[in-house]
């Protein structure tokens, strides 16, 4: 019981119920659709940039409230980073919940750190990283040029 | 008795359920011993893939210790023995579905391989460009897939016959699906997301009146209700033998003589021939055409002893246990605040789909889980079906020959702590 009060955190369940970010950008630079076949979860990530710095992030979607939670703290974390400080941040938060991380590297995650508890949850670790991986997609957008928003979603499989 | 109305409240139904004892055959299971996070399981996911029995266990290990050699070529004892258990195994499905000859039933993997077997065969032969294939909106992918290959492969069009809010489908719609251009009906017996049993003898007698034949995903039918395919008048008949007890990697592939015997072979090889040369290949008769290899001679044997133990507790006996416990469940769950039920239908077999206000299946299924309660989350393979429910997924429990009420009351117990927790 310990380890699913460790997962399921005031935090996590306060984003899961009303996420932050949840919205549509009319205009993204860059968007990207995930899908987790496993349990259905979609999300939807949008990007508007300023250079190399992410200017403002959204997301939508359904799923669980761990997807629901980790997109909105993603959202909230990575606003005015740059491209590389965000695939840095995925690979610390990826990690993290696959239990490879020192507990010194949490303390660096800030907000992040409350998903750690997904470590224990082996099957939750896609729940948890499907916005991250949606996001990678989203910032890779770029280069697909015209074909913008016409891939097929990216999957967690 | 119509075998695909099988309830309680049919009086025979009911009297079975009381010879039935489950904590008896409850001790036939070893994995029933396990405990998962030391608490005991309980295994609430039959509808993926069922437990199997001491006697399934210990026929297959008894092949590979005393009986192992290949089979239908060679003089020598083991061979013989091989061959024999194996055909044996064949007269025993032929028996469990009722089938006028052992020649109609073909062992390939599964279900799955089943369909596609038809779908590349008989498929390839009878559908042509313009041509419909009619299947439900309740069907597993892997009877939507294969005929979607099929229809691209062809020019063909995939029609779907349209349920009801409570999972039913509407046969009127269905029947004038069925038109000219129709080639195949392929339907479920039993829907693995709702539970909902179709009417399928109605249904092959709606589809025969225009001369379409009808293949049966028994899939989630042959655990909980007799079968009879003479009785169905169905063309096809599919099954897995890991829905009922028996291995994985073995299924069953029925099919009317003349059909089988007028359909182009599946895979070739060896086994599958009676003569071969560079010039001509002569195939062997059915079922063996379709049996091209060495095939999963184990598993068959498994699944005869699958059939033995079904057949010895009683399939009316089972069903009517089963029934009892579905019911049970659903009125308990049914009155737990903010559940939904999805899948409602009148007539149900084995599978009870849930909903809750506001929480994720998936996060129900980790809680549960933590409780040492096995259920599946998800869309179980069947999209569209969530899609008409407009739900991503739910929370499927489903049941088997040794479940009983105080796990369904600990299922109660586990949906008001995930409420605990999430709510
Ligand atoms: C209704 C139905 N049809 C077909 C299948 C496919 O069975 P298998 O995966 O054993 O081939 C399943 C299995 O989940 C099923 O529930």
């Amino acid at each position: 019981m310990a380890d699913l009060r460790d997962m399921y955190q005031e935090v996590i369940l306060e984003h899961a119920k009303a996420p932050r970010n949840y919205r549509a950008l009319e205009t993204p630079d860059r968007k990207a659709e995930g899908f987790n076949p496993l349990c259905g979860d979609r999300c939807t990530i949008y990007l508007m940039m300023q250079g190399d710095v992410i200017d403002d992030i959204s997301f939508q979607g359904s799923g669980c409230a761990i997807s629901r939670a980790s997109a909105s703290m993603m959202t909230q974390s990575l606003k005015g980073k740059t491209t590389r400080e965000a695939e840095e941040l995925f690979q610390n938060f990826h990690n993290m919940v696959t239990g490879r991380n020192h507990h010194d590297q949490e303390a660096q995650m800030g907000k992040l750190a409350a998903l750690a508890g997904v470590s224990a949850f082996p099957t939750r670790v896609k729940c948890a990283t499907l916005a991250w991986h949606t996001l990678q997609a989203a910032l890779h957008d770029e280069r697909e040029g015209e074909r913008k928003g016409e891939r097929e979603p990216i999957t967690t499989e | 008795m119509s075998t695909q109305t099988l309830s309680v409240h049919q009086p025979g139904a009911a009297i079975d359920a009381v010879d039935f004892n489950v904590e008896k055959v409850r001790a036939d299971f070893p994995v029933l011993r396990e405990r998962i996070y030391g608490r005991p399981l309980i295994y609430l996911d039959n509808a993926a893939t069922s437990q199997k029995p001491d006697a399934v266990i210990e026929a297959i290990t008894h092949y590979y210790r005393h009986d192992n050699a290949n089979i239908h070529r060679g003089v020598h004892l083991l061979s013989q023995r091989a061959t024999e258990s194996y055909e044996t195994a064949r007269e025993k499905v032929r028996s469990f579905l009722h089938a006028a000859d052992a020649r109609e039933i073909v062992f390939v993997r599964g279900a799955t391989e089943g369909i596609n077997l038809i779908a590349q065969t008989y498929g390839r032969t009878h559908v042509g460009a313009g041509d419909e294939v009619l299947i439900t909106a309740m069907e597993h992918h892997s009877n939507i897939v294969p005929w979607q290959i099929l229809c691209e492969e062809k020019g063909a069009f995939l029609r779907v016959a349209p349920i009801n809010d409570r999972g039913e489908l509407l046969l009127d719609e269905m029947k004038a699906l069925l038109g000219p251009r129709t080639k195949l009906v392929a339907i479920a017996q039993v829907s693995n997301a709702l539970g909902t049993i179709n009417p399928i003898k109605q249904i092959v007698r709606m589809a025969h009146e225009k001369n379409v034949p009808v293949l049966v995903d028994g899939a989630q039918a042959t655990p909980h209700l007799s079968v009879d395919v003479q009785d169905l008048d169905c063309d096809f008949y599919v099954f897995s033998g890991h829905k009922i007890y028996g291995p994985t990697g073995i299924g069953v592939l029925y099919g009317k003589a003349a059909l089988l015997e007028a359909m182009p072979p599946y895979q070739g090889g060896g086994d599958m021939i009676s003569s071969v040369t560079f010039e001509k290949t002569i195939y062997n008769k059915v079922p063996h055409k379709f049996e091209a290899g060495t095939p999963h001679i184990a598993g068959v044997i498994g699944l005869g002893a699958a059939i033995d133990y079904l057949e010895k507790l009683g399939i009316n006996a089972i069903g009517a246990h089963e029934q009892q416990l579905l019911e049970y469940a659903t009125e308990r769950v049914r009155a737990i605040p903010g559940v939904r039920l999805i899948g409602t239908a009148r007539h149900k077999a084995g599978a009870l789909s849930f909903v809750m206000d506001s929480i994720h299946p998936h996060d129900i299924g980790t809680i549960l889980d933590q409780e040492g309660i096995a259920v599946r989350t998800g869309h179980h393979c069947a999209q569209p079906v969530m899609d008409r429910f407009g739900i991503p997924a739910t929370v499927r429990a489903s049941f088997g020959l040794y479940n009983t009420k105080d796990e369904i009351d600990s299922l109660v117990q586990g949906i008001e702590k995930v409420k605990e927790i999430l709510g």
